[in-house]
């Protein structure tokens, strides 16, 4: 795809504002927007100035790029825009992204972001010899040719200290069930979910096709994603690469396992958790049922939703790379601390994630918000893992 | 015009606002200039989000000095190109003042910042006061609260209550001076805003006046019972001549909360149809039932074959017409264009079986099917004929015939003896030609007088 081949949609954008917010209008659900509050920032603006890029009405900036950076990929525009065309918009706004790419003009930290995928095949420049190195305290396999699943952990949960633990809790419970899988260790190498969504396409063309091949090299059929990012990509966009694998994520798979009775959860202590929905779980991929079956499933858990949830979930501000960039962060009207002051009006104990971008950006919002000794942020694997531990030791 | 001193004039802007609501980046500076009708774009200066009254008074003093215009803007939704400035300045974006004061239930009303949206007041009484609403225009859900009754606009409840204007108990302003004065009620105390009293009424001195008296920064409005149970019923014709009688029968009932007629060639069957929507809001079913009998006496007694009464819209029609804000704003992808814009014509209502014809010849001669949307208002004293051209925003010819056609309806207007509502600035200027002389030397005086140093919205009502 090229911005191109929108040209005859771009316009159609009314500019009226529909994707602004949630479905019953409660609240602006764009999170720059809502942190920023000029119309640019809206995807209505971002429509209107990426047509006026193509009609070379303005030449490609810094401040544009922050514009279509801050953008998080999180898909309420996709959601509440009342038009036919909806679904091409971040789409374009995609193609807007790699059209700053041609002309070299992208955010100093996305610029890093690429360069250090590119060059260390995750976005901190660690070792990739030590990408593996957090499984063996957990005692999990090395995927081999065979095994049912190959379990995918992205690059957060390969080296991000908090989600490691949240990677670790779902392996115990694979292992718990018996189940054949395994990882690809310092094999694994970044998704490219985030590196397309930023609009490097030659870089996550590489990303996708190097990892491709060694799936298909070691025999793979089944892969369970952590991250509901590389769930999204390998689901969505590898097979237009040649990479037709059955994907899952790792929700979805918890919520077979415990139904089918492989994976026995008893009940755990009292524990009220609000659960906050992925934007590439979510929104892109319509999944909304499965994990919160999963943590009904746990005795003990009272399941209370945020005012803002399933479709009309309101974004962490950590996709489309904003992790890492971080032209949303900051100050009180980051969508992480809005998020997590929506979390505490709950009443919950427990903030539940499905995704490790998901978690390190609550965590970020509980500490902004001195809520860290009130909440926790614990991934769905932690809660039922938790849940069969404590039952355990009585 | 280029803003003279400009590097003074932005380092005070942000000493106001901080850098961050400030900007004269060509990427604001674009969005800012252009808005969603067919009007051409006007350069901006600057754009700028306040978010407190003495915000606003910062730059209205700082502007002032420096002789700059400055646009007051709610979500620029207008259709008219009213925010986009005809002498450049400061665009001044509203929407970051956006709380939600206070709620009377009691005395039925709502004390809002001038950038609320529609979206959030409706979502915020359904939530906390479901007894009570307020009159909902058919805008998208971004426009302002503000910005629809200071162009004295319409909604799903102006047909018993009238126009929006008139829907206001009390402004707060800041004058192009910098002074702070409030309206109706509230002048006697910054607390009372339960209404516009018997005072001279300073509130009039806002509304209709295009942001050209000052920037509102506050208003009360009136907020309405909201029975449980909300219905209606259809009638459909063939013969626009007989549209009045009936809508004249439907609002002698007194039964309907809002009636609207609708005409469009699309899709086909509703093609040379007069489609009456009629309203009805009821407390009990029983009580749903007796107001709906009266509404189809009318078609029965005395129109008999001439209207079809249909007590059930099918399903899918019925809810498209329930909705609240009802979709308008799907007319913009008519063309799949991402456009449309539409001249309202504030009438009597026997002029509506004229004003029907002549406008389908003028659709046809630009080359565009018709689509009328009208809105009976205050118990039938007048209706809002609006006549919708949608056109396609990358296609040069489309967009010729829509402004061709949108001249051309905005003289059958004044032809007809309507008042054209919220007028672009042509539409002004032609109606300012009509215009008693000396009410016009009022309002120039009377702009003067608020606005010596002529820096809010100009161009707007003035004859060149
Ligand atoms: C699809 C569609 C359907 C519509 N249907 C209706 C309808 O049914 N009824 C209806 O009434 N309107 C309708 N409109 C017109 C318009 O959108 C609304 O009236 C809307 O409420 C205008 O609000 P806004 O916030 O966009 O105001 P803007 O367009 O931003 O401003 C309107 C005018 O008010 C001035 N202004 C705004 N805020 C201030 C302030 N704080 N102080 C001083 N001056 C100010 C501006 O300078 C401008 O002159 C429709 C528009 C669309 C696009
Ligand atoms: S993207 Fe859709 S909803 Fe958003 S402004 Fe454009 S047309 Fe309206
Ligand atoms: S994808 Fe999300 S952040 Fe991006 S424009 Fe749409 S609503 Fe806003």
């Amino acid at each position: 795809m090229a911005l191109d081949d929108f040209k005859d949609v771009i316009h159609r954008c009314f500019r009226c504002g529909y994707c602004k917010f949630t479905s019953n209008y409660t609240d602006f659900n764009c999170p720059p927007y809502n942190k920023f509050r000029l119309e640019t920032f809206s995807p209505g603006g971002r429509m209107w100035l990426i047509r006026a890029m193509m009609l070379k009405d303005i030449e490609p900036s810094q401040h544009l790029a922050d514009i279509l950076y801050s953008c998080t990929m999180c898909a309420n525009c996709v959601e509440e825009c009342r038009f036919k065309f909806h679904d091409d918009i971040v789409d374009i706004i995609m193609e807007g992204k790699a059209s700053l790419v041609e002309s070299g003009m992208v955010p100093p930290t996305a610029r890093d972001f690429f360069k250090n995928i590119y060059l260390s095949g995750n976005p901190w420049k660690e070792p990739q010899q030590k990408r593996g190195d957090w499984a063996r305290h957990y005692g999990i396999p090395v995927y081999k040719p065979g095994d049912e699943y190959l379990y995918y952990v992205g690059c957060i949960g390969s080296y991000d200290q908090r989600v490691q633990k949240m990677a670790g809790a779902f392996g115990q419970l694979l292992l718990r069930a018996g189940l054949s899988f395994g990882i690809l260790g310092e094999d694994e190498y970044c998704d490219g979910n985030e590196v397309l969504m930023m609009g490097e396409q030659g870089l996550f063309e590489y990303l996708a096709q190097k990892n491709i091949e060694l799936f298909k090299e070691r025999r793979v059929n089944k892969i369970v994603t952590l991250s509901p990012h590389a769930y999204n990509v390998m689901r969505n966009k590898y097979p237009r690469l040649g990479g037709d694998f059955e994907v899952v994520h790792y929700t979805e798979l918890l919520k077979e396992l415990i139904s089918s009775g492989r994976l026995k959860v008893p009940g755990g202590r009292k524990i009220k958790v609000t659960y906050h929905d992925p934007c590439f779980l979510g929104r892109w991929n319509s999944i909304y049922d499965e994990p919160r079956e999963v943590l009904e499933s746990v005795d003990g858990v009272e399941l209370v939703e945020m005012r803002r949830n399933r479709e009309n979930a309101f974004c962490c501000g950590g996709g489309g790379g904003n992790f890492y960039t971080d032209i949303i962060g900051g100050g009180e009207s980051s969508p992480s601390r809005i998020r997590v002051r929506e979390a505490a009006d709950t009443g919950a104990d427990i903030i539940a994630v499905a995704c490790p971008t998901c978690m390190t950006m609550i965590e970020d919002g509980l500490k902004g918000e001195d809520l860290d000794e009130k909440i926790m942020c614990n991934d769905i694997s932690e809660i039922v893992l938790d849940a069969i531990t404590s039952a355990e030791e009585g | 015009m280029p803003v003279k001193d400009g590097n003074s004039l932005y380092a005070g802007l942000t000493d106001i606002l901080g850098q961050e609501f400030v900007s004269k980046e060509p990427e604001e500076l674009y969005i800012y200039s252009r808005d969603s009708s067919a009007n051409p774009p006007r350069p901006v200066d600057y754009v700028v989000m306040p978010s407190s009254v003495e915000e606003v008074q910062a730059i209205v003093k700082l502007a002032s000095s420096k002789g700059i215009p400055l646009i007051p803007m709610g979500a620029a939704l207008n259709l008219e190109g009213l925010t986009l400035p005809l002498k450049g300045g400061i665009v001044v974006d509203m929407r970051r003042m956006d709380k939600i004061i206070e709620v009377s239930e009691m005395d039925r009303y709502a004390l809002v910042e001038a950038g609320v949206s529609q979206g959030k007041l409706i979502s915020y009484l359904e939530e906390k006061y479901p007894m009570l609403q307020h009159s909902v225009p058919d805008a998208p859900p971004s426009a302002t609260v503000a910005g629809s009754c200071l162009i004295c606009g319409y909604g799903h409840l102006s047909t018993n209550y009238g126009t929006h204007a008139e829907m206001v108990n009390g402004l707060e302003v800041v004058l192009p001076t910098g002074e702070i004065l409030r309206t109706g009620s509230a002048m006697l105390s910054t607390s009372l805003w339960f209404g516009r009293g018997s005072l001279p009424d300073l509130t009039g001195l806002f509304l209709g006046w295009l942001g050209t008296t000052g920037i509102v920064t506050k208003l009360s409005i009136r907020l309405y019972p909201r029975p449980p149970i909300r219905d209606m019923v259809i009638y459909m014709m063939q013969d626009s001549s007989i549209v009045p009688d009936v809508v004249y029968r439907i609002t002698h009932t007194e039964v309907a909360e809002d009636v609207s007629i609708v005409g469009q060639e699309r899709p086909e069957w509703m093609k040379g149809y007069q489609i009456i929507a009629a309203y009805v809001s009821a407390h009990t079913e029983k009580e749903l039932d007796l107001k709906k009998s009266y509404l189809k006496r009318i078609s029965k007694e005395e129109f008999k074959s001439k209207v079809s009464f249909m007590e059930e819209a099918p399903g899918e029609l019925k809810e498209q017409f329930m909705e609240l804000p009802f979709f308008a704003t799907k007319v913009a992808d008519w063309k799949k264009g991402g456009g449309f814009e539409y001249v309202g014509a504030i009438m009597p209502i026997d002029t509506l079986p004229e004003a029907w014809e002549k406008g389908i010849d003028i659709a046809h001669r630009f080359d565009m099917l018709y689509s009328y949307a009208i809105r009976v208002v205050e118990g039938g004293h007048h209706v809002l004929f609006t006549y919708s051209y949608p056109f396609n925003r990358a296609d040069e010819v489309s967009m010729h015939n829509a402004l061709s056609a949108l001249k051309e309806t905005q003289k059958l207007s004044l032809a007809l003896g309507a008042i054209p509502w919220k007028p672009e600035v042509d539409g002004q200027k032609e109606i300012i030609k009509k215009m008693d002389k000396g009410t016009f030397k009022l309002m120039q005086r009377i702009r003067k007088l608020l606005d010596p140093g002529g820096i809010m919205n100009p161009g707007n009502w003035e004859v060149d």
